[in-house]
């Protein structure tokens, strides 16, 4: 396969899965936004925050407003993370490996990206005669997102070799969604609750659902754990060996994509991308919630960061650059 | 609707004859359309546009209101070439094609031709498309053009020209291929009832072709695109996935050893046989033009050596030369001894000192295009133009005659086409694909281009032309 191929492969499913992660963070924030009786100060910064995008959001708008947050992580054109950047650079990357995906994979991907296309034309033409609206059927527009990444799994799946083209997209699909999920983890420190003494409040439990929500892990967290608990849900989001956005269960299939594509069989030398998936997983299966609380959830979680940053320098040297 | 307002006078057209009546061949195509009647016909067409829109064979304009994506035109109405026509037609460009490659193993070898005086050599070693690097080069199998898009046109009495021959990197084979696809989903009916030779298999011929081209077993086979930048793009990524070969740019490849290489997550991996669609000139800066930012170095010497197989190879250009094309009847009796079976529309070359004097006192009756313009530029269509750009044009001649041709206005056929929510007539041309492998293949079809600006000559899609699909009857 050619290491420009496996590169655009890697990037069109990050792009793909990092959509599918923004609509769910705004939804279930939108939701949550809906329950909540009294106005909580600041609820959507976080969301921005957790993006990693913080600093081009305060260039751009003046006040994390419900919809400057939305519009910013929806449909802006100079975020380059926004679900229509996202769409486009996902589509853009498919283009330039049209020969090695299928059909149906491109006309999932093409028609996700013009539905994204059309609706945010009808959004802003809609924003600029009566202002900025969220009541423009938002909840169905990122359903419809989330609907289209997973038909566009659904078809990768089911419609090309489990070859070379779709180990490297388990790669980046997997490599993405890790990152995302210590995000939503970190979430949590950025929302400020009101008062220290609403620590274990109504308000603090409809926070750390909504986190789970946001990482779609709602229902298979309370199938194992009875309430809503905030180690519980730290442990199942890090630890869990089973569920397919934990970083473990993440990991795990980095590393055993990157083994099919050294192929093992073939008894080729391990490289550095396998080596360093596998000793962070080693790691990963030594560690418990107890001491990752001790040495504190944040600064564990920005440490996760840095080894999937490193995973990631050394897929791209190993296998993109040559 | 349908035909009431339809028109055909003093003119070919396809469908109906000049008293009015269909012709045979379109008969059930013309009772069903209808019977199917105009709204259900403007439906059945944008459906059509849908389908071409999902999946994405679009192109992007660029103007005010920012990037706009925009799908190649299409037209529902299809265009019929009955089987007694297109079996003479298929004949004509087989023998065509086998005489332009005898003509080009022959200049880049020993010059029969030349020394025999048939074409004054001047004329070739002038010829833009010339590449003295090709002399003495034998490539595989003796083929230079594998893939070939010749250009033909009727007269007004309805008969076949060849308009012009595409040697290089011809495309639209794709369009075809798609088109059909829609169409066959637009209307079953006609499929069902007709006996339309189909097209889907071109890419395994094409495949078989380039095969063809190398002894390795299993070889490895790439088409080489310019880049997703490219007009053609689409074209490109389609014909790789179609024929299950690697798409390849410059940068993915390396010359070492005089062996061509492709970057891949495994190392280096060697190329066998590359259907190029980018032109000689950029394909290696150490041969050819050292500014190339898309080629890659040392791949002409690879070629050379028969390290690699090129497809077209190097150095077809001279042959779809137009002033070279207005010789192909002569290149047909020399090497074949036959007589041409599509004749060549009559040509006027301003080289030479009688037809430039005439080709300047009726430039306002002419078509006049440069020898190695494509795409509709670098051409005037004398009585489109106005007084000054006739004028223009003019010098443009004098300056560089040996670069320019001149041919009268042909009046080109029509096809009822569906614009908005009418039939009008509109001019068409047809470009048949034909291969060269082991033996001649000839696509039953091929791209039908159609004029849509009313009473428009310019059928070519950047200048706003669109295409139809093309049934040749079993």
């Amino acid at each position: 396969m050619l290491s420009r191929v496996a590169e655009s492969v890697f990037w069109m499913n990050r792009y793909i899965e990092r959509a599918e992660n923004y609509s769910r963070f705004i939804d279930v924030n939108h939701q949550l936004s809906l329950d909540l009786n009294e106005e909580v100060p600041n609820q959507w910064l976080p969301l921005v925050h957790t993006t990693g995008d913080i600093e081009l959001f305060e260039k751009r708008y003046s006040s994390p407003s419900p919809v400057n947050v939305i519009r910013f992580m929806t449909f802006d054109e100079e975020n380059p993370n926004s679900i229509f950047q996202c769409l486009s650079r996902a589509r853009e990357n498919a283009r330039t490996i049209r020969e090695n995906i299928s059909t149906s994979m491109w006309e999932v991907l093409n028609e996700f990206y013009l539905f994204v296309k059309d609706y945010r034309k009808v959004y802003l033409e809609n924003a600029e005669a009566h202002g900025d609206t969220l009541s423009m059927g938002l909840s169905e527009f990122l359903s419809t997102v989330r609907k289209s990444c997973q038909s566009f799994y659904g078809c990768s799946d089911a419609t090309i070799s489990h070859d070379e083209v779709w180990n490297f997209s388990l790669l980046g699909r997997f490599l993405e969604r890790a990152d995302k999920t210590t995000r939503i983890l970190d979430m949590k420190y950025f929302i400020l609750l009101p008062s220290v003494h609403d620590v274990g409040s109504t308000l603090d439990l409809l926070q750390w659902l909504s986190l789970l929500k946001s990482a779609s892990a709602h229902e298979m967290y309370n199938q194992k754990y009875k309430r809503v608990d905030p180690t519980d849900i730290a442990e199942f989001l890090i630890l869990n060996e089973t569920f397919p956005r934990s970083i473990f269960f993440c990991i795990q299939e980095m590393q055993e994509a990157l083994e099919k594509i050294s192929g093992i069989k073939e008894g080729l030398p391990r490289n550095l991308a396998q080596d360093a998936t596998t000793v962070y997983l080693n790691r990963l299966r030594s560690e418990n919630i107890k001491s990752i609380f001790d040495k504190g959830l944040h600064e564990y979680l920005d440490d996760i960061q840095i080894e999937l940053n490193h995973i990631g320098s050394k897929i791209v040297e190993r296998f993109f650059t040559n | 609707m349908f035909i009431a307002d339809y028109s055909a006078k003093n003119i070919y057209d396809e469908m109906f004859s000049s008293e009015g009546y269909p012709r045979k061949s379109y008969d059930f195509v013309k009772t069903k359309m209808e019977s199917l009647g105009g709204i259900e016909l403007v439906k059945r067409s944008s459906s059509a546009e849908r389908a071409l829109m999902s999946l994405g064979i679009t192109f992007t304009l660029y103007g005010d209101g920012g990037e706009q994506e925009r799908i190649m035109p299409f037209d529902v109405i299809p265009r019929i070439v009955p089987s007694e026509e297109w079996i003479s037609l298929e004949k004509g460009l087989k023998q065509r094609i086998q005489a332009l490659n005898l003509f080009l193993t022959d200049i880049y070898g020993e010059g029969k031709i030349l020394k025999d005086k048939i074409i004054p050599r001047d004329l070739i070693e002038s010829s833009s498309g010339y590449l003295k690097q090709c002399i003495g080069i034998k490539p595989p199998k003796d083929i230079w053009i594998h893939i070939t898009g010749t250009d033909l046109v009727r007269d007004g009495a309805g008969a076949f020209h060849v308009l012009e021959d595409n040697l290089r990197c011809p495309s639209g084979v794709s369009y075809v291929l798609e088109n059909r696809e829609v169409m066959k989903r637009t209307f079953p009916e006609l499929f069902e009832k007709l006996n339309i030779r189909q097209v889907y298999d071109y890419p395994y011929h094409l495949r078989s072709m380039l095969e063809n081209l190398t002894d390795v077993v299993d070889p490895v086979i790439a088409v080489w695109t310019p880049g997703v930048f490219n007009s053609a793009y689409y074209e490109h990524s389609f014909l790789a996935q179609k024929m299950g070969v690697y798409l390849v740019e410059g940068s993915d490849l390396i010359v070492e050893n005089h062996k061509v290489y492709m970057k891949t997550t495994k190392g280096l991996r060697k190329v066998d046989v590359i259907y190029r669609r980018i032109d000689d000139t950029f394909m290696d800066q150490s041969s050819f033009r050292p500014d190339s930012l898309l080629g890659v170095k040392g791949i002409f010497e690879a070629f050379k050596r028969g390290n690699v197989a090129l497809a077209n190879a190097p150095g077809t250009g001279v042959a779809d030369d137009k002033v070279i094309y207005s010789y192909v009847p002569k290149i047909i009796k020399y090497y074949l001894g036959e007589d041409p079976i599509i004749p060549n529309v009559p040509t006027y070359l301003c080289s030479e000192e009688a037809d430039l004097k005439f080709v300047l006192d009726n430039i306002h009756n002419l078509v006049v295009k440069a020898a190695n313009g494509a795409g509709g530029y670098g051409m005037i269509i004398g009585p489109k133009a106005s007084k000054q750009e006739q004028e223009d044009f003019k010098e443009l001649v004098k300056a560089d005659p040996r670069n320019y041709i001149a041919q009268p206005v042909l009046n080109l056929s029509t096809v009822p086409t569906l614009i908005a929510d009418k039939i009008e007539s509109r001019h068409v041309d047809l470009r048949p694909f034909i291969l060269y492998g082991k033996d001649i293949y000839v696509m039953p079809g091929g791209l039908t281009r159609v004029a849509l600006r009313k009473g428009s000559l310019v059928v070519n899609s950047s200048q706003g032309g669109g295409s139809k699909d093309t049934w040749v009857l079993g």
